[in-house]
């Protein structure tokens, strides 16, 4: 298969059905994106897929052919963050920080579709990212300071 | 708080030369010799953990602790700041150089030099465990509640130290008196304004006795400490940048997935892996206790190529129904199993012998850690020694496992500790590190990666315990009178430690912490624990007993106030005999304005259990909503002594809440046939960002002493909550989770 990742072109020889986040993490060795359920539970191994946040123990290999992607890594980096990581680094978000990829990636599209989402939309687009350390009153904070950074830019 | 209490009489600092610097650290007195570095040091190695090194390149933390989300790391190099006048964005964080010989043994220095704290789980554990065990566990739970506290004295002390004899080398070095410098930013200052950079006077530090004695600043003069501080491991956890255990690749390594019996327990009694073995990418099957692995060289190929074996399983050695685990328990309230009856005030007996006696049964469930992060661990057995790195919080147990399983020294065993993706004690459990050196013996000079899928994590957890509860209470002239409580679950200790070949002599206070030691006063007032056989194997679990315990009794407190005719929260605070749990209590009240009932289809719960020596109340309101239950506000308030960090303390007191509120709702494992019947998060689903209620914190700092709080939010939360779904529906809850009788919004 052939895709770009962070603006990267890779090609991968792999099973169709491998799914694309064992292609990212084992064969392309970027890791930022996490396993923690592998069914669409958890919302940890979030990536955006042709600008989409998807679940990418959800897409197979072949359905990402020619695809662009957008991992952590290239969202923003510690020299250029991306307002919602600078958001999440303001207001202290995450403690194990395993989930937080993942809420990064599924905010992140949230605000790019929508710069001033409700808590009721907060609510709906973020259900699907379990934290399994209870990070979620300082997301719903980060969430609204990011939409106000980005406002601001 | 009397700081001063915590003297550092009890330390005394040892300096040690290293290479172009030097390490400063604290040894407990008396113990410099007990310190097994002493026999393996080579000249000029520091035998101190943690310790701050001072070197050309700067001030290092070498910490061995691995931190599982509690910004444990980043407090600790907070305390080193304080007392050494280093940037705190300058102290660098270590846990040691890998492979070096010092880091090995350190690990068994750390329980040689383990000291028991004066409250909460260790004093309990000093009680009913003494000698080996408490030191193992007081080991094992260093990454939780009591890394702080321990660290607060002694990283300071040390950092004091430091800090006057890099000054006493800049004293022989410029000819100025010690007492004229002073430093800054990681300089010591002459005079007339000139600075020298530690890193500078690092290669004379080998030549200068190390001072001793230096006082600790007093909190008045704190930069760091109490102040909100930007944890030093955040920008690489917001940026995919942070390395986990299950990130790490070695040279040459190869992707291993496991299959265990799924009955838990159960023996693995013969597979066929033909098919398995043609899969692409798949380089072997091979037997492991329990189970089989695949290698591969992929994790995702070594996944499908685990679920293609084909496995003959024998029975688990289990109940095989849940009635009859709840069966084992609700025989264990006889006299033969009584375990401890730490609280007996006034005349229980004859205080229930006339009028009418109010009784009722609760039960608590197993529960899965399920941190997000899998379990994962690389393991290498080479030519008489191993390599291992994994995230884990008993690094001296994996060291002896390994060396056990590879027949070798534990010293020629050197384990690299892995930043870990949370615990809530997952990580006291070494089975992954066991199964991964079964494996590696299998495939000699090979670095073996095993990584367990999500099911095979949960449903091969140890849990926390089953618990039951009964209660026996009387009121007069609407005040509680007398509560009788029973308590009867198998010991966490025993199945904890009986995992390390480790006998747990005595009572196991766990089975009735947070009820015995209840900060209240009732006339008549016993707590009984009594201890059920093994069933499901089990373990420590966020806040341990307390997490059964402490809803017991919050729970059968709330129905004996309600027989009563009296408010929650008033009689709670007119029965309070703590006055540290007192003022929590008056907290949460003033913060939630508890004025009694509210109104139709709303409630308020209030709770306050003391575990790990931290009273920590909590108020919780729902509405009841035509969706279900709606939780919408939290007060929370906890006495730990000080607050170190205030956002990151916040942010635990917030986790806690939510993990707490998260299992109560709708967590629970069941065995049926011995085989877990939760996998993975679509049955064992938690709590999600549209449930969680906004949740106001407050830190007390009244009492002496320091304390975590990781633990002690978790406790308040299930009984507060179901306090407040009685007041909003009438519904009295008494068994967990509350999802088999209510729905939640
Ligand atoms: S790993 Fe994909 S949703 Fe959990
Ligand atoms: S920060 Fe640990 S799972 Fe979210």
């Amino acid at each position: 298969m052939k895709f770009t990742v962070n603006g990267v072109r890779h090609e991968a020889d792999v099973e169709a059905e491998m799914p694309l986040l064992w292609v990212l993490r084992d064969e392309l060795k970027i890791k930022g994106v996490k396993y923690g359920c592998g069914i669409a539970q958890c919302g940890a191994c979030t990536v955006h897929l042709d600008g989409e946040a998807v679940r990418s123990c959800q897409i197979w290999a072949e359905d990402a052919e020619g695809a662009e992607i957008t991992t952590i890594e290239g969202l923003g980096t510690a020299e250029a963050l991306h307002a919602v990581q600078a958001a999440w680094i303001a207001r202290q978000v995450a403690q194990c920080g395993y989930c937080q990829s993942g809420q990064i990636m599924q905010a992140a599209a949230l605000l790019a579709g929508n710069p001033a989402p409700s808590d009721a939309e907060i609510d709906a687009a973020m259900s699907g990212n379990l934290c399994r350390c209870g990070t979620y009153p300082r997301i719903r904070a980060a969430i609204h300071d990011a939409a106000d950074r980005l406002r601001e830019a | 708080m009397s700081r001063r209490s915590l003297t550092r009489r009890a330390f005394v600092v040892g300096s040690v030369a290293v290479a172009g610097g030097a390490a400063f650290g604290v040894y407990m007195l008396g113990k410099p010799h007990d310190n097994p570095l002493e026999a393996t040091l080579g000249p000029g190695e520091a035998a101190l953990t943690p310790y701050v090194r001072i070197d050309a390149q700067g001030v290092t933390l070498i910490t061995p602790r691995a931190d599982s989300g509690q910004g444990v790391a980043h407090v600790q190099a907070a305390f080193l700041a304080e007392e050494l006048d280093v940037d705190l964005e300058a102290v660098r964080v270590d846990p040691g150089p890998p492979g070096a010989a010092y880091w090995n043994t350190a690990l068994a220095g750390e329980a040689a030099e383990f000291t028991v704290p004066s409250g909460g789980l260790m004093r309990d554990l000093a009680e009913s465990a003494l000698g080996a065990a408490m030191k193992v566990i007081g080991l094992q739970i260093t990454g939780g509640s009591t890394t702080v506290p321990d660290q607060f004295v002694k990283l300071r002390a040390a950092a004091a130290s430091a800090r006057e004899t890099l000054k006493q080398a800049a004293a022989a070095r410029t000819g100025v008196a010690r007492d004229a410098l002073r430093t800054e930013a990681g300089q010591v200052i002459l005079p007339d304004g000139t600075a020298l950079p530690y890193g500078a006077l690092a290669g004379d530090l080998a030549g200068v006795a190390v001072v001793q004695d230096v006082a600790l600043r007093p909190p008045s003069a704190w930069r760091y400490i109490g102040q909100p501080m930007a944890r030093i491991d955040m920008v690489a956890k917001c940026t995919g940048t942070q390395t986990y255990g299950i990130d790490l690749e070695i040279d040459g390594m190869v992707h291993a997935a496991i299959r265990l019996n799924p009955a838990q327990g159960g023996a693995m009694t013969g597979f066929d892996a033909t098919r398995a073995l043609q899969m692409r990418g798949v380089q072997g099957v091979v037997a492991v206790t329990g189970g089989i692995a695949a290698l591969a060289d992929n994790t995702w190929r070594a996944m499908q190529a685990a679920e293609a074996v084909e496995v003959d399983w024998g029975p688990a050695p289990m109940p095989a129904t849940m009635a009859q685990h709840w069966q084992a328990l609700s025989e264990a309230f006889t006299e033969d199993r009584r375990d401890s009856r730490k609280r007996d005030d006034g005349d229980v007996e004859t205080a229930l012998a006339g009028g009418e006696v109010i009784e009722a049964e609760y039960r608590a469930p197993y529960l899965a850690h399920a941190p997000l992060e899998p379990v994962s661990a690389i393991v290498r057995v080479d030519d008489g020694k191993a390599e291992v790195w994994t995230g884990t919080q008993i690094p001296r147990f994996v060291q002896k496992n390994v060396a056990r399983i590879a027949g070798i020294d534990p010293e020629a065993v050197t384990l690299h500790a892995q930043m870990m993706g949370g615990s809530f004690g997952h990580r006291l459990e070494d089975e992954v590190v066991r199964r991964a050196t079964e494996i590696a013996v299998q495939r000699p000079g090979v670095p073996v990666k095993l990584t367990y899928s999500r099911e095979e994590d949960m449903t091969h957890d140890f849990p926390r315990q089953i618990a039951m509860a009964r209660l026996r209470g009387r009121v007069a002239e609407g005040r509680v009178e007398a509560m009788d409580l029973r308590v009867a679950c198998p010991s966490v200790m025993a199945s904890q430690m009986g995992r390390q070949d480790m006998p747990v002599p005595g009572p196991d206070s766990q089975i009735v912490a947070g009820a015995w030691n209840a900060p209240f006063a009732f006339p008549h007032h016993r707590v009984t624990g009594y201890r059920a056989p093994e069933l499901a194997p089990v373990s420590s679990w966020r806040s341990v007993g307390a997490s059964h315990a402490g809803f017991f009794h919050n729970a059968a407190l709330d129905e004996l106030i309600h027989a009563a005719g009296a408010d929650p929260m008033e009689e709670r605070l007119r029965l309070c005999s703590d006055p540290l749990a007192r003022k929590v209590l008056e907290a949460v009240a003033e913060m939630s304005a508890w004025t009694g009932p509210l109104s139709a289809g709303r409630g308020r719960g209030v709770a306050l259990t003391t575990s790990f020596g931290v009273p920590c109340a909590e108020v919780i309101e729902v509405r009841h909503t035509d969706a279900g239950i709606r939780i919408e506000n939290v007060w929370v308030a906890a006495e730990v002594g000080l607050v170190v960090d205030p956002v990151n303390f916040e942010n635990l007191v917030q986790g806690g809440v939510i993990f707490g509120l998260a299992h109560a709702m709708n967590c629970e494992i069941t065995y049926e046939g011995g085989i877990a019947e939760q996998a993975n998060f679509d049955s064992y689903p938690g709590m999600r960002l549209a449930q969680a209620p906004k949740i106001a914190v407050r830190g007390l700092e009244n009492g002496a002493a320091l304390r975590g709080i990781g633990e002690p939010p978790v406790p308040p939360a299930a009984p507060a909550l179901a306090g407040a779904i009685f007041a909003a529906t009438g519904l009295r809850l008494r068994e967990m989770p509350f999802s088999r009788f209510i729905d939640f919004a």
